[in-house]
């Protein structure tokens, strides 16, 4: 549930622990190697099952954490770095999937159910009393009783 | 023999299901008291027969029985005691008839405990729950036999999965299937309650303590796999989205949001269809995850055992449960009648909320696990939906009901002035803020968010302890008086209190780890050391050593501060027999600012080995606040009214009106 921060912040700096990564490929520049640790986060081991290339101990996992690395030290930006993996390996890579209309009912679907019980509350609320008239007070009554308790 | 006795007593046990289903329901229409008596009776019968069946298991696995294939397949005769015993469940047959082990236990314990139930409704929960047994048990007899029998009898068994010999793994899916099945007696009564046709106060009464238990045995359950995934697979992480831990977390966060709405059925007659609602889904989302571990559909490390073609067994199962309840639902829900009702700022109106993110951060986790096999299966294409998606949309969801927890409970029932609640809560924000801010001021790194993440949770649990405040009126009164009021409060009050303030508990684990983990991974020599968040670690021996089923390397490491010793932590890794697998062994100390996590890992050709050491900020909050969640539920659970039910009541004042 790191989730909560997640959500929280821009988490740029955040590194995330792995067995994975071993000693010689860290690089001399931990700029550098923070921007690595984080971009690999989110990236899938494509032969694992549900591991990023940062949790796994796989042989491409290591090819791609290496490729990952070179990129940044040649000087790509973040997204040149992803974009050169994907281009290679295609979207599949990413854990968080792009945005677009394949994933619309993925990114959307949960904003649009709370959507609708926000607004199914709305209704609710314009309209509770007239489900069950018979057993309210009429405005009469209410009247008396408001009547009763100032007394 | 004592393995055909098994095999026996279960195809019993199913026969004794199908008419657990079929009599009492039959009864209960008819009004036949003689027939509705058979359903309390078949299910502690069925709960023996169950249990003498898993008794045979058990021994099969204790004497290494190695005719029985089950045996064969996930034992080894020289694995120690207790791996021996949770190596029953720790396969796919075996695990099934745990299951409904628990499944049956639960049965009988409502046949034994709701001797105040309405004689119908008691009658037609049983049915419900013989119907899952029966389902269950069938799928168990006619695809996943646990007794089979192997001939030639091999010398020796093949084995367990080295991950899984831990003693905290060996007790986590008994735990989580008490959940999940647990979920399985709020659905019954749900399903009960549909073909009754009624709904009132006293069933909702009657539902919460087995939902606060199945919920209590599933937060733990969770807390449990989630701490062994942190000590156990060495690099400090302890929640991955992997669709398994999804699968166990769906069903929580909609018991959590049952828990609540059964809350206002209680007090208040209202949300009922929703209520019952909610029990369908749990149950369903339980299902679902039975369907998803044990299919094989989704394949991830927990997938030990799957079987691709038994998926299909459980797929039927799971529609005809999920179907048909809905179905009902559908049918029979808008006969009962509504409620009280209540503006929309008010003690109800926030538990909607509440239900509301619940119910809409469950379907977030549903659809981006589920959303990979829809695509495939739509598009032929693959997309990977990981942790960066879960963390972001399920953060995005649950922040705002976080901040709100401690609202709810300062609101009055039916109409609430929020305005006087906000105020009473100023304390407690000042308490937030001011912590914001000496964490902002005193940290050195991290994120800029990290702080607020920190405010939110000391603002949930300064917020509990707010309410709890109001209510005993503490300093405002004598300190005495304060006393009386306190012991006065109902436990269910208390127990919320504590499942709030371990919610808090939980976040700041959470933030702390995630914002201000310090981790290092280094090539070292022995006699070489490193330093850490103020500690160094010096990398002191190796040596081998065996054990009973495997080999190991235990690294020897010594911690100082400031040149003083202060402890020596081991890690070890292991090669088990004969999969030849490897495990490691984490060292941890815990320190009050967090644990020190030592992790050996794999011999360098230069010499030395690679050790990954880690700083976790606060990390055993993270399973302390849900500890102080389930000691919430279980105080709650305790609360006396829950064991003063209505009927008997009735029956008291019937006997002092004649007096």
């Amino acid at each position: 549930m790191r989730t909560i921060l997640a959500a929280l912040l821009a988490l740029t700096f955040l590194t995330f622990p792995a067995i994975a990564v071993e000693p010689d490929e860290v690089l001399k520049d931990p700029a550098l190697e923070a921007r690595a640790r984080n971009l690999s986060t989110g990236l899938r081991c494509l032969v694992c099952q549900n591991q990023s290339i940062d949790d796994s101990n796989a042989g491409l996992a290591k090819d791609l954490r290496v490729l990952l690395r070179e990129r940044l030290v040649a000087g790509d930006s973040d997204d040149e770095a992803v974009g050169y993996i994907v281009g290679k390996y295609g979207d599949y890579v990413l854990l968080k999937p792009r945005f677009g209309f394949h994933t619309l009912f993925l990114w959307l679907g949960p904003f649009v159910l709370l959507a609708i019980g926000i607004f199914v509350l709305m209704r609710m609320r314009t309209r509770p009393v007239v489900v069950n008239r018979e057993n309210t007070l009429s405005d009469e009554e209410k009247k008396r009783v408001q009547d009763l308790i100032k007394k | 023999m004592i393995t055909e006795i098994g095999h026996f007593a279960l195809i019993l046990a199913f026969a004794l299901a199908v008419f657990q289903t079929i009599v009492p329901m039959y009864g209960a229409a008819k009004n036949d008291r003689a027939f509705m008596a058979t359903a309390p009776l078949s299910a502690l019968a069925q709960f023996a027969l169950v249990s003498v069946s898993f008794a045979a298991l058990t021994y099969a696995y204790l004497t290494s029985d190695f005719t029985v294939k089950n045996v064969y397949a996930n034992s080894h005769s020289a694995k120690p005691l207790i791996y021996k015993i949770s190596g029953v469940w720790a396969n796919h047959e075996g695990s099934l008839l745990l299951w409904v082990l628990i499944l049956t236990m639960f049965g009988a314990a409502v046949a034994v405990f709701s001797n105040n139930l309405p004689q119908t409704l008691k009658a037609r929960v049983l049915a419900v729950q013989g119907s899952v047994s029966s389902a269950f048990l069938a799928f168990i007899l006619l695809t996943s036999n646990p007794f089979e029998r192997l001939s030639p009898a091999p010398i020796e068994g093949t084995g367990m999965n080295p991950m899984l010999q831990d003693p905290a793994l060996a007790i986590h899916p008994p735990l989580l299937y008490a959940g999940y099945v647990g979920m399985s007696v709020a659905f019954s009564f749900a399903i009960a309650a549909l073909i009754e046709g009624k709904v009132d106060a006293a069933w909702a009464r009657w539902v919460r303590p087995w939902t606060l238990a199945a919920w209590m045995f599933l937060t733990i359950g969770i807390s449990l796999g989630s701490w062994w995934a942190y000590y156990e697979l060495g690099w400090g992480g302890w929640w991955f989205w992997d669709p398994v831990e999804n699968a166990s977390f769906m069903p929580w966060l909609v018991a959590t949001a049952l828990l609540h709405s059964a809350i206002v059925v209680e007090k208040r007659n209202a949300l009922k269809t929703w209520t019952i609602l909610l029990a369908i889904l749990a149950f369903s989302l339980s299902l679902l995850g039975t369907f998803l571990v044990r299919s094989g559909v989704l394949t991830s490390v927990h997938a030990f055992a799957s079987d691709p073609q038994r998926g299909v067994f459980i797929l039927l199962i799971l529609c005809f449960f999920v179907g048909g309840s809905l179905a009902l639902f559908a049918w029979r829900a808008p006969t009962l009648k509504a409620g009280g009702i209540f503006a929309p700022l008010s003690r109800e109106g926030a538990l909607v909320i509440n239900n509301l993110f619940l119910a809409v951060s469950a379907f977030a986790v549903l659809t981006g696990t589920l959303f990979p096999l829809v695509f495939e299966a739509l598009t032929g294409g693959k997309i990977s939906v990981g942790a960066p998606f879960f963390n972001t949309v399920f953060g995005i969801l649950i922040i705002p009901l976080l901040l709100l927890i401690p609202l709810g409970p300062l609101l009055s029932w039916k109409r609430a002035d929020v305005l006087g609640a906000m105020q009473r809560l100023w304390a407690a924000a000042a308490i937030a803020l001011l912590v914001a801010l000496f964490v902002m001021a005193f940290k050195e790194r991290g994120p800029w968010g990290a702080p607020l993440g920190i405010a939110l949770g000391v603002w949930l649990i300064a917020g509990s302890i707010t309410e709890m405040a109001e209510r005993t009126k503490f300093l405002r009164v004598p300190f005495s008086t304060f006393m009386a009021r306190l012991k006065g409060l109902p436990g269910a009050a208390i127990g919320m209190t504590l499942a709030h303030i371990g919610v808090g508990v939980t976040v700041i684990g959470i933030v702390a780890i995630t914002a201000w983990k310090v981790e290092k991974i280094v090539a070292l020599k022995e006699g070489a050391s490193i330093e850490i968040a103020g500690s160094t670690v010096t990398f002191v021996s190796e040596t081998p050593s065996e054990g009973p089923n495997y080999s190991a390397e235990t690294g020897r490491f010594d911690v100082t501060v400031d040149g003083k010793f202060v402890t020596t932590l081991y890690s070890q890794k292991r090669v088990f027999r004969p999969s030849r697998q490897p495990t490691t062994e984490v060292g941890i100390y815990p320190y009050w600012s967090g644990d020190l996590y030592v992790v050996m890992g794999d011999a360098i050709n230069t010499g030395g080995r690679t050790v990954r050491v880690y700083f976790n900020p606060l990390a055993p909050l993270i399973w302390l606040g849900t500890v102080i969640m389930f000691i919430g539920g279980m105080v709650s659970l305790f609360d006396r009214r829950y064991r003063v039910g209505a009927p008997k009541r009735a029956k008291q004042t019937a006997m002092q009106a004649a007096e």
